[in-house]
Order: structure tokens, then C-alpha cells, then sequence
């Protein structure tokens, strides 16, 4: 019986749990609690989810008993069960270390209101990739991104707070954009669920609305997932947001942009009219290897380490970007696996950072100078982390470059190969910048003495850095997901 | 025991060694028995698959597969078995000298170094037992990787600067080059495997394998072909055990070896013939052996000097290749462990100079012989055994390579081998002849006063191994010619 409404439990966890969490504010422990069972029950869940669609054929679910097209649609195949299992693996695990970090950076009154909009943004995100209604799209981006921004304003320094409103301006114009262009397709084709936009796309795909429609949803999502130059606002966001909320939002928020604007392309719109009847590929492709490029070239010149790992976030979402404007199964293959790889190593990153906060209250590469000889094993799980950012072998961000290289080279275009190739040797230069200095140099004068982290912080930092050495080695879970997931956004909906 | 048991276990020994040495690391003594202990197994067990492959077996062993149809897995030919005999052999002796130098140079960290040192060692086994490109390719980065802290040992601005510009140019020539090479070759030939004979033939054109070639053999920026060579000189901040012993023989023969393997078993010695940048690699090795001898004749620091004779004498296995005959590979191969000795001679008698004399730079070395007759006197072996001077092993290597060289009707190479020899002689025979024939600068009129007995006793077995190779050349080549079945 339960099992038959897994995909409502997915959301509606998170979500009903996050108001009942307002009744915490006396007992930030206990809202802490709750959060951690809340967030370890939807990881179950979507692990739940992944095994049955892996198995056997997509999942529909109607909301209310009202059969969709007319109802809100849930729908889970193996391409969102990943995402799914992406959002809420990363939740469940940052959690033990959430603790910790968030009672030293948030002040006690507040960790209540905390951890509810934390639930609340995990539930947008998860109703993003499970819903099968385009509106419902919308309404879950914007649950997902007023929770982020009050997340990101309660960060320990104040410019956090022009960092939320920035990012609130560059959201709000996203998701408006992507509203419009909901209602163009709405308009044209009198529905919203996506299975039968699909359908009907087709029949009014000649006119302008139509285009019109994707090139707002298509703007507007890019802007949700800091696709360059629409990157602006993430850099700031992540360097001033709290330590768990960047660990969080980095490994989930544009990875979930990204799966929809895979859904629209591949299964909605269709590859033909994306990439045959729109040159969606000649504007992807420049946009990708620029945004690998340039964000890889300035991450080497911040001096602070969490902006330096932001920006090599946006070049990440160049690699995700380029594997999916190949517009062939190798390629959205590599970016599915990507999706999920780079969520894995940066959340690992930047828990180690994390950790590094919570000793000295500070992530300036001077102010982490000598820092390895008493954090030893918080600065050993970022050089794992580091390793598979580089992409050497037996980690996880290897075989996604492997298999990007290889798609590269199945469409003829070797050049971007090579190109690949000499930008991973740029994220040598900036991993090694800190590794140098964490390892190499001298404490800095009047330096306090510190002590390794906490078990509480450490344990779910290696588990991470671990996990992108283990899916470097054991590779068939990532890249049997992502195989499939490639084949079912190209095959579209059955 | 059977061979595989034996590739599996000796991979294992250097790793559980390194535990058995961090969980030592306050027990200075029992944590350096436990190294010299480590380097013993791993060279007996490594012996155990000897007999197979003399017999003209290739054992193998297969662990895990990483991608389909890319499988990280081990397969020892002769090649390989030579090299991994002369790594692991030449650790024991290294281990014991590397407790001398370290104590006697008073250098820190001393459980950091030698953890790192038996990752090297386990990586370069890794790479001589490679059954696939991949797998050799993950190795060779590992061993990049694990040498790093030891290059920036000492962690003043000249180490981290010269570890800066190792880990530079060898990860960015090998994920450059080398790595868009093997993904060429996958998708061309859809397998990565050491065949007898290659896996090119009929699959790649001429044109494109053209291009791999030059791919390949400056992705292996271990071999120190010119201009990607400065990573070695740079490297000679280290502490002179792993100048030695990673300098002189498991790093750099890694990439010879590798150059080796590449143009036996992916190539293969007919095709590489048929390519036109096959003579071009040729002659950028030729001029790699003079220019780098030229070079070494100016440096007054030793270390340095004998840096740039291992470029100079890494070209001669890489030229070996180039001539793509059957002589002049097996000479290649000799050459590995030829030069190995001798290199590695000149290194410890180096180290043992600044340890007993802080001395670095030849032109202080007047006089040096009667303090430390026995480390001078081994220099001089060491010293022939490169030249390739009778009654030294050197000789034989550089006896197949020319032979190799006049098999393929290239007079020029022969040339460029009796040049180098020439200039071997003249920038490696000036520093014993200081030593013995001219009086003291300082005035020492002290007696004989050598370094610790653990740094004098390697560098005497090692020039020892160098005399008793130019009697073991024929098995050598006995097993050596098992490549070619």
C-alpha cells in the first residue's frame, strides 16, 4: 500500500515536516532530529524509487485520484530517480555534519527556522525532478528558491546578505522567464502536463510562440543553473551562504536546473526540433567551453578557497552542459554521470572546508596556511576530493571525463578533446594552490593552535571523498543509472 | 605459490609495509627494519615469477574491471619482469642507504618520506606488470603523484619551486598527450591490451598513427625527451635516496620502460617502420643524448651533472625504440637495468659526499679520494659502467643498441652512440681524477673518513652489481629475447 504513493512521499515529507519545525524554535536539538529523520526517511524513499523504475517500466502517479492530464502528474524514470537520489543522498548525509556547524554559525533562536527552510528547499528541489507538470515546475522552483535565499542571508558575514538579494533579482527573473514560457506552451497547446505537451508539441511547433516559449524556458532555467555568463550570482552565494547550505546547494540546486533543462530539451521538445530544427548545439557548445574556461581561469586568482571551489563550480557546469550539447547518447550520458559525480566530490569539498571553518573561521588560503599538520584528516579528504575535481584515475571525476572525451571524439571534434584535456590541467593549478599551502607552508604568526575536527564533521566529510573514489573504482551503479537515464530523456515519453 | 598469487602479493607488500611504517612512526628503528623487511619481500616474492616467465609463460592477474572493456589488470612479460626485478632489487639496497642519508643528513619528516617512497615502489611495479595501456596509464600517475611530497621534502621556497615544475610538466604532458592518446587509440582499435605485435595494424592509418606516435612518446614526459626534460634537473632538490633510486631508476625507467612497451606491444616494431615521425622521434633523441652531455659538461654541482646524463642516457632507450628492430629493442631493454646500476652508483657516492663532507659541486672535490677511497672508488665504477666501458655491464647495452643501429642501416646513430661516449668520458672522469690525482683545497690531512657504514656499503654493492652485470648479459638477453616468441 505504502509503497504505491512512494513518489507523493518524496515531497511531502519534507514538506509537512518543515512547518512542524516552527514548533522547535526552544529546541534546537530537536529540530535537528527531526530534520535528520525527515531527510535520512526521503533518502530511503528515493532510494526506494530508483530500484523499482531500474527494474521495471516508469512510474505515473496522480495526485488526488485525478488521471493526468488533467491532475498533477508525478512521474519517475531512471533520468529523475537519479536526480532524486542525488537531492536527497546529500541531505541525508550532510546532516550528521549539519549539527555541529550550523549551532556555531547560526545563532539558537534561529536554528528552528533553519532547518524549516532547509526542509523547505529540499522539498522544491525534489518536487522539481518528480513532477510531471510543467506549472507545478514553477511553483516547486520558487518553493525552492525563497528557502534558499533566507538560507544564504543567515550566513556569518554580512555581505550574505547582498548575496541572497542578488541572487533573489537573477531568481526571480529565471523563473519568471521560465513562467512565460509555461504559458506560451499553455496557451498553444491548452496543457501542462509534460507527457502531453509532448504529444501536442509537435502539431504547433512551427510558430513563433512556440520558439518564443523555448527561449524563455530555455533562458530562464539557464539562469537557475549559472549556465555563463548567466553565473553571476552563485560566486557570492556560495562563498557567503552558511557552511552546510553551500555543501547542500552546490551538490543539488543547479544539478536539479540542469535535469530540467535536459527534460525540456530531450523530452519534451523533442532532439529534433532542440537540436535539428533550433541550433540549440552551436549556442550551447561556445557557452559550455567558455564557461569551463574563463570561471576555471579566475578560480585561480581568489584568494579566498570557498570562492575559488564556487567558481569551479560554474567550469563544472560547463562540463555537465558540453556533454549534453553533443546531442548524442555518449555525450548526455557523460553529463548525467557528471550530474552525479560532481555532486558527490564538491559536497565533499566543501564539507572539508566546512570543517575548516569551524576550527579557525576562515577559508583565506593565507589564513590555511600550515593548517594539514593539525587537520590532518580534514585536508587528506580534500585532496581526495581535490584529486577527483582533477580527474585522475580511480576517481570518480575521472571516468566522467573519460567518457566526455570519448563523446567528444565520437562526434569528430577532437579539438575539444584536446581542449578538455589542457582545462583539467587548470584545475591542477587551483587544487594545488591550497594543497601547497595547507601543506607547505608555516601556520602564520600569532596563529591559535587548533585541533583536528570533530568526528561529527569528519565522518560525513569521508564518507563523501570516499564515495568519489569508490565510484571511481565500482562504477556500474553511476554509469548503468546514467546509460539509462541518456536513453530515456533521448527516447522521450513512451 | 603460483605466479598470479605472486603479481597480486608483491603489489600488496609495499602497501601493507607503508601501514606497518605510519603505525611505527615513533619506533624509529623497529619502523626502518620494517622498510629493509618490506623491500626484501617484495624482491623475493617478485622473484617467484621469475621461473614462468623464463619458461616463456606470461602470468597474469586480473582485479577489477573499471569500465566495460577496461579492466585494471597485470600481465608480466620479460620486459617487464626485468624492470620490476631491478626496482625492487635495487630498493633493499636503497632502503639501507636511505637510513644512512636520512640520519647522517639530519633531514625531517622521516615516516612521511619512506610512506611515500613505497607507494613509488608499488606503483612502479604496477607499471612493469601492466596487461593494459589503462592500467599502466593509472599507475604512472600514481607515481607522480606519491613522488611529489617526496621532491618537496626539504619545504624551503627551491624544493616546493622545483616540485612545482615536477608535478607540472609530468601530469601535464601525460593528461595532455598522453592520456588524448590512449582515448585515440581506444576508439580506434577498441582495445588497450599489450599484444604481441601491436594493435595498430590495419586499424589505424599511417597518417593518424603518425600523430599518436608524437602523442605518445612526449605524453610519457618520464623518458625526458627534449624539450619536456626539466622536470629531472628540478627534481634533484630531493634528498638524494630518491635522486637515486627514483631519479636514476623507478621513475625515469618507468617512462623508458613505457616507451618500450608502447612501441613493442601497441605499435609494434613492423608498423612503427611505416611511420614517417618514427625518424623524426629518432633524431630528437639523438640530439637529446649530445645536447644534454654538452649541457651536463657545464654544471658544477654534481647532482646536476649527473641529472643531465640520465636525460642524455634515458634517449638512448628511446632511440633504441625509434631504430624498431628486434636488437635494438632488446639493447633498449638491457639498458634498463644496465644504466640502472651505474646511475645509481654515481647517485649514492653523491649523497655520500654531502653527508660526510656537505660537499656538492665538483670543483671542491680536489683531493677527495684519500678521505673517502672507497666512495671514490666506486664512483669510478659506477663512472665506466655508463661510459660502457669494459669490464663494466654498460658495455653490452650500448653493444646492442649499435647493433641495432647499424641493422637498420643508420650510420648517423652510430655516430651519435660513439659521440656520447666521448662526451660520457669527458664530463664523468674529471671529478674521480680531482679526487685522487690533486691535493687537497682545504688542506685536510685527516685519515680515511667516509660517511656513515649505511651509506658506503649500498654504494660499494651497487658498483659490485655493475661489474657482475657485464657477466649476466647473457641471460639477460636470454630472457630479454622471450619478447619477441
Amino acid at each position: 500500500m505504502i509503497e504505491h504513493h512512494l513518489p507523493a512521499l518524496q515531497v511531502l515529507l519534507p514538506l509537512f515536516a518543515a512547518p512542524l519545525l516552527m514548533f522547535l524554535v526552544r529546541w534546537p536539538t530537536l529540530a535537528w532530529a527531526l530534520t535528520t529523520a525527515v531527510c535520512w526517511a526521503t533518502f530511503l524513499v528515493s532510494a526506494l524509487l530508483l530500484e523499482a523504475v531500474w527494474a521495471g517500466d516508469p512510474i505515473s502517479y496522480a495526485h488526488g485520484g485525478w488521471e493526468p492530464p488533467y491532475g498533477i502528474e508525478y512521474w519517475v524514470d531512471t533520468a529523475n530517480a537519479l536526480v532524486l537520489l542525488i537531492v536527497s543522498g546529500i541531505s541525508a548525509i550532510v546532516m550528521p555534519f549539519a549539527r555541529d556547524s550550523v549551532e556555531q554559525e547560526i545563532p539558537r533562536d534561529r536554528i528552528a527556522w533553519f532547518y524549516t527552510a532547509f526542509l523547505l528547499a529540499n522539498a522544491g528541489l525534489l518536487g522539481i525532478a518528480i513532477t510531471g507538470d510543467a506549472f507545478n515546475i514553477f511553483v516547486f522552483f520558487e518553493i525552492s528558491a525563497i528557502a534558499s535565499y533566507a538560507l544564504i542571508a543567515m550566513g556569518r558575514d554580512r555581505r550574505a546578505l547582498l548575496a541572497s538579494f542578488t541572487y533573489l533579482i537573477m531568481g526571480t527573473i529565471g523563473t519568471t522567464f521560465l513562467l512565460i514560457g509555461i504559458g506560451f506552451l499553455y496557451m498553444m497547446t491548452g496543457t501542462l502536463n509534460l507527457a502531453d505537451l509532448a504529444e501536442r508539441l509537435p502539431a504547433v511547433r512551427d510558430t513563433s510562440t512556440i520558439r518564443a516559449a523555448f527561449a524563455f524556458i530555455a533562458v530562464g532555467v539557464s539562469l537557475k543553473l549559472a549556465l555563463f555568463p548567466l553565473h553571476l550570482w552563485l560566486p557570492n552565494a556560495y562563498t557567503y551562504a552558511p557552511s552546510m547550505v553551500t555543501v547542500f546547494l552546490s551538490a543539488t540546486a543547479t544539478k536539479v536546473a540542469i535535469y530540467v533543462l535536459l527534460r525540456f530539451f530531450y523530452s519534451v521538445f523533442g532532439v529534433e526540433f532542440s537540436f535539428g530544427v533550433l541550433p540549440m548545439g552551436y549556442v550551447l557548445m561556445p557557452l559550455a567551453l567558455l564557461g569551463i574556461l574563463i570561471p576555471s581561469i579566475v578560480a585561480i586568482f581568489q584568494a579566498d578557497v570557498k570562492r575559488m571551489l564556487a567558481y569551479s563550480s560554474v567550469a563544472q557546469v560547463g562540463y555537465i552542459i558540453l556533454g549534453f550539447s553533443f546531442a548524442s547518447t555518449l555525450g548526455l550520458m557523460a553529463a548525467m554521470l557528471h550530474l552525479f559525480n560532481h555532486a558527490v566530490t564538491k559536497a565533499a569539498l566543501f564539507m572539508a572546508l566546512g570543517a575548516i571553518v569551524y576550527r579557525i573561521g576562515s577559508t583565506r588560503i593565507d589564513a590555511m596556511a600550515g593548517i594539514a599538520r593539525d587537520m590532518p584528516w580534514t585536508m587528506a579528504a580534500f585532496v581526495v576530493g581535490g584529486l577527483s575535481l582533477i580527474g585522475i584515475p580511480l576517481t570518480a571525476g575521472f571516468v566522467t571525463k573519460w567518457y566526455l572525451l570519448l563523446a567528444a571524439l565520437e562526434a569528430g571534434l577532437w579539438p575539444i578533446a584536446v581542449f578538455l584535456l589542457a582545462t583539467s590541467l587548470i584545475a591542477v593549478i587551483y587544487i594545488w594552490r591550497v594543497v601547497e599551502a595547507a601543506y607547505f607552508r608555516e601556520r602564520p604568526a600569532g596563529a591559535a593552535p587548533v585541533r583536528e575536527a570533530h568526528p561529527a564533521l569528519l565522518l560525513p566529510t569521508w564518507t563523501l571523498a570516499l564515495a568519489s573514489v569508490v565510484f571511481g573504482i565500482h562504477t556500474a551503479l553511476p554509469i548503468g543509472a546514467a546509460t539509462r537515464a541518456a536513453e530515456i530523456l533521448l527516447g522521450g515519453y513512451p | 605459490m603460483s605466479a598470479g598469487t605472486a603479481i597480486g602479493l608483491a603489489l600488496a607488500t609495499p602497501l601493507a609495509g607503508m601501514l606497518l611504517m605510519l603505525l611505527f612512526a615513533r619506533l624509529p628503528n623497529l619502523r626502518d627494519t620494517v622498510m629493509v623487511l618490506t623491500a626484501a619481500t617484495m624482491f623475493t616474492v617478485v622473484l617467484q615469477v621469475l621461473p614462468e616467465v623464463q619458461a616463456g609463460g606470461r602470468p597474469s592477474l586480473e582485479l577489477f574491471e573499471l569500465m566495460p572493456g577496461l579492466a585494471i589488470a597485470f600481465e608480466v612479460e620479460p620486459l617487464g619482469m626485468l624492470f620490476a626485478l631491478v626496482a625492487s632489487g635495487l630498493w633493499i639496497v636503497t632502503a639501507l642507504y636511505a637510513i644512512g642519508y636520512m640520519r647522517g643528513a639530519k633531514e625531517k619528516h622521516h615516516t612521511r618520506f619512506y610512506a611515500f617512497f613505497a607507494i613509488a615502489l608499488f606503483s612502479a611495479l604496477g607499471i612493469a606488470f601492466a596487461k593494459n595501456m589503462f592500467t599502466l596509464f593509472v599507475f604512472y600517475e600514481i607515481l607522480s603523484i606519491s613522488t611529489y611530497p617526496l621532491v618537496a621534502h626539504k619545504g624551503n621556497e627551491a624544493a616546493k619551486r622545483g616540485a612545482r615544475v615536477y608535478l607540472g610538466l609530468l601530469l601535464g604532458t601525460s593528461i595532455g598527450f598522453q592520456l588524448l592518446a590512449i582515448l585515440l587509440t581506444w576508439s580506434l582499435t577498441g582495445t588497450l591490451d599489450f599484444t604481441d605485435g601491436g594493435i595498430m595494424e590495419g586499424k589505424v592509418g599511417h597518417g593518424v598513427g603518425a600523430i599518436l606516435l608524437l602523442l605518445y612518446m612526449y605524453g610519457i614526459g618520464k623518458a625526458a625527451l627534449m624539450p619536456f626534460h626539466r622536470w629531472l634537473p628540478e627534481a634533484m632538490v630531493a634528498p638524494t635516496p630518491v635522486s637515486a633510486l627514483l631519479h636514476a631508476v623507478a621513475v625515469v625507467k618507468a617512462g623508458v620502460f613505457t616507451v618500450l612497451k608502447v612501441s613493442i606491444y601497441l605499435f609494434g616494431l613492423d608498423y612503427l617502420q611505416e611511420l614517417v615521425t618514427t625518424e623524426w622521434v629518432m633524431y630528437i633523441a639523438a640530439f637529446t643524448i649530445v645536447a644534454a652531455s654538452l649541457v651536463a659538461l657545464q654544471q658544477d654541482n654534481l647532482k646536476a651533472r649527473l641529472a643531465y646524463s640520465t636525460v642524455s642516457q634515458l634517449s638512448y632507450i628511446v632511440l633504441g625504440a625509434m631504430l624498431a628492430n628486434q636488437i635494438a629493442a632488446i639493447g633498449g631493454g638491457m639498458h634498463i637495468a644496465m644504466h640502472a646500476f651505474g646511475k645509481i652508483t654515481l647517485f649514492f657516492c653523491a649523497g655520500a659526499i654531502y653527508v660526510a663532507t656537505k660537499k656538492t659541486d665538483i670543483s671542491q672535490m680536489d683531493g677527495l679520494g684519500r678521505r673517502m677511497p672507497f666512495t671514490m672508488g666506486a664512483f669510478l665504477l659506477g663512472a665506466l659502467c655508463v661510459i660502457g666501458a669494459p669490464p663494466m655491464g654498460g658495455l653490452w647495452s650500448k653493444w646492442h643498441l649499435i647493433l641495432g643501429a647499424l641493422d637498420s642501416g643508420q650510420q648517423l646513430m652510430i655516430a651519435v652512440f660513439l659521440a656520447s661516449t666521448l662526451l660520457n668520458v669527458a664530463y664523468l672522469i674529471p671529478p674521480v681524477i680531482r679526487a685522487f690525482l690533486r691535493p687537497p683545497q682545504d688542506g685536510y690531512t685527516g685519515g680515511i673518513q667516509e660517511a656513515p657504514l649505511l651509506c658506503v656499503a649500498p654504494l660499494s654493492f651497487t658498483a659490485l652489481g655493475a661489474f657482475a652485470m657485464f657477466f649476466l648479459a647473457g641471460p639477460l638477453r636470454g630472457l630479454l629475447e622471450g619478447m619477441f616468441p
